[in-house]
């Protein structure tokens, strides 16, 4: 009898092993599965937006990118509005945005006393996480308004006698329009470009800066000289991490901008984004080659963004292994 | 002397000159948020009443609340970060436990990347593409499956980050006890990294209670309550959407309202996440 009792109890010590065993093997997979299921998403995105938009690319081919026609009603669709307006507001988001986020990092590791940084920073984080819906109804309600009675009117009396530039300030001002949503988009990328930078900044080591200011270098010197060259590639890499924010911001742009299919010269005149083109208009489209067209957009879109975010997390990476080194 | 001197005050009022940038660029940066929480405050408070959480949104020119919005949006969340972010800590655990050093983690962490930053709209057109047109309509899972690919990369991001900050000596003192690889990840590494990973899932939920974009074309949006998933749902930030870009007083009232109460929504869920990481990690 107590034999039995031994060798079942060696069993079960042998069920319970095995049973451990199943557990590891079932829990690896499980997390092998999950990796490989991001890579399904992203494989998943680009062959449905492919497939999605074969229709509008048979239809018109490489012509639907510099086209600029967008006419519902006749069935004729070109991409080109829709991208320029995407580059350009991105464009001036990244002409405000940049210089104000490096200058709030140099604020924040060189001039701002200690006690203050981790309030200011975490009061610019925070401008990340209102939803773009906000920013939106805000840009249109309070900065739209506010822009048409005082900043635009002024730089059209400014820039009017300038050849060149008065075609590029043209009036009249609509509040609504090209400018305004760059704007948005700079408020919006700012504590995206302002976090990656501050954190490239502090990873300069102190030595090289207490030299510089051993020699008699001002602040200013200091961060141009110093910190700046050291950290160009990182700076880079959260500026193009910034950019690819801009080119693919939806809801705000679609309130600010105007939504107006047509190319002008003028950066106050509404004009139009991808991303706001689709939001608007999907759920409107009727027909095939409406949808096609519009996720046709999509993709040129999605292409656009990757290249700049495969290229901001190349440069990032490059900074992190001088960082590792 | 005459010439250095010159020199030295050209240095210093040039330094004068940017250091004074800097403070404008911050309070350039820093204006914007007082700006928008004030505006928030003073148009959306007055439409705060307790009809706002009892009725459900009017036709143009009647009395009406967001209840069914705000149930959609919570009922929305919940589901995309139920679906998400199990799958996010999942891919978060292999990376950093099992293929820390792999060629597939390096890909993973890459693709990763790209999806954290990528459109959102593209993700609705992506999940309209495989769950609404074959389907034939729209539907609140459509909405909470588009959420759930939003909340995955932030998960991924910072499960992998908080469990490779986990001492490797602790999985090793586990290891020597005999315990087996799955049980140690579990009740060792989860456990020391808890703070972490929940602090990734409240970021990502903060992300998508705000997220307005992949909803439009896939929840869609429902002027009536209901809880039916495989129906088109209501949802705060599509009918803020609608309402603030209608020409009804009461309608855009009602997106004031709505808008204040989920920016204040994400804002302390921002702000929570931060307290946690900070009270487990004081230095």
């Amino acid at each position: 009898m107590p034999r039995a009792r031994s060798v079942s109890r060696e069993e079960r010590l042998a069920i319970r092993l095995r049973g451990f065993r199943l557990g590891d093997r079932v829990f690896h997979s499980l997390t092998f599965l999950a990796a490989i299921l991001v890579l399904a998403l992203l494989s998943g995105v680009i062959v449905s937006l492919v497939q999605g938009s074969l229709p509008a690319l048979h239809a018109f081919g490489l012509n639907f990118i510099v086209t600029e026609v967008w006419n519902p009603v006749g069935d004729r669709f070109g991409a080109l509005a829709a991208i320029v307006g995407t580059l350009v507001t991105s464009a001036i988001a990244m002409l405000i945005g940049v210089p104000v986020s490096i200058g709030i990092a140099i604020f924040l590791t060189e001039l701002c006393p200690m006690w203050l940084r981790r309030p200011i920073a975490i009061a610019i984080e925070l401008l990340a996480g209102i939803p773009s819906i906000i920013y939106g109804i805000w840009g249109l309600f309070v900065l739209a308004p506010f822009l048409q009675r005082t900043l635009e009117p002024w730089l059209i009396a400014l820039f009017s006698p300038i050849p060149g530039l008065n075609l590029l300030f043209a009036g009249p001002p609509f509040g609504v329009g090209v400018f305004t949503a760059g704007l948005i988009l700079a408020i919006m990328v700012l504590p995206f470009i302002t976090a990656v930078t501050r954190d490239v900044f502090s990873s300069v080591p102190p030595v090289l800066k207490e030299a510089a200011y051993g020699l008699g270098c001002t602040t200013w010197e200091v961060s141009r000289q110093v910190v700046l060259p050291y950290t160009r590639v990182g700076v880079t890499g959260g500026i193009m991490l910034g950019l690819g924010r801009a080119l693919g911001e939806t809801m705000a742009v679609t309130f600010v901008i105007g939504n107006a299919h047509r190319l002008s010269a003028s950066v106050l005149a509404p004009g139009t984004t991808i991303s706001a083109t689709i939001a608007n208009e999907f759920n409107e489209a009727v027909g095939d080659l409406y949808t096609s067209s519009l996720i046709a957009l999509g993709l040129i879109l999605f292409v656009i963004t990757f290249i700049v975010l495969a290229l901001a997390r190349y440069m990032l990476m490059r900074m992190e292994r001088r960082a590792g080194a | 002397m005459a010439i250095s001197m010159s020199r030295y005050n050209a240095r210093r009022r040039r330094n004068r000159f940017a250091v004074a940038l800097c403070f404008a660029a911050t309070g350039f940066g820093l204006i914007w948020l007082v700006l928008i929480l004030a505006t928030l405050l003073w148009n959306g408070l007055p439409g705060l009443t307790p009809a706002l959480f009892t009725e459900s949104t009017p036709p143009p020119g009647s009395e009406g609340g967001l209840l069914n919005a705000i149930a959609g949006s919570l009922i929305l969340t919940v589901l995309g970060t139920v679906i998400g972010a199990p799958i996010g800590i999942l891919a978060g655990t292999y990376m950093a436990e099992y293929g820390r050093f792999s060629r597939l983690s390096q890909v993973v962490r890459f693709v990763n990347d790209i999806l954290l930053s990528a459109p959102s709209i593209v993700i609705g057109l992506f999940i309209y593409e495989i769950l609404v047109a074959p389907l034939g309509h729209f539907s609140g899972w459509a909405g909470a499956v588009s959420l759930a690919v939003l909340v995955i990369p932030v998960v991924v991001r910072t499960t992998e980050d908080m469990l490779s900050m986990v001492p490797g000596q602790m999985r090793e003192a586990a290891a020597a006890l005999g315990l087996p690889r799955s049980i140690i990840v579990r009740s060792i590494t989860y456990r020391a990294a808890k703070a972490g990973i929940v602090t990734g899932v409240l970021l990502a939920v903060a992300r998508i209670s705000g997220e307005t974009a992949p909803l439009l074309f896939t929840a869609l949006n429902n002027q009536f309550w209901s809880t039916n998933l495989n129906e088109p749902m209501a949802s705060l930030p599509a009918v803020i959407f609608q309402f603030a870009l209608s020409p009804y007083a009461d309608w855009q009232q009602l997106a004031w309202t709505g808008a204040l109460i989920i920016t204040f929504a994400v804002l302390v869920l921002n702000i929570g996440a931060r307290i946690l990481v900070r009270s487990r990690n004081p230095q």
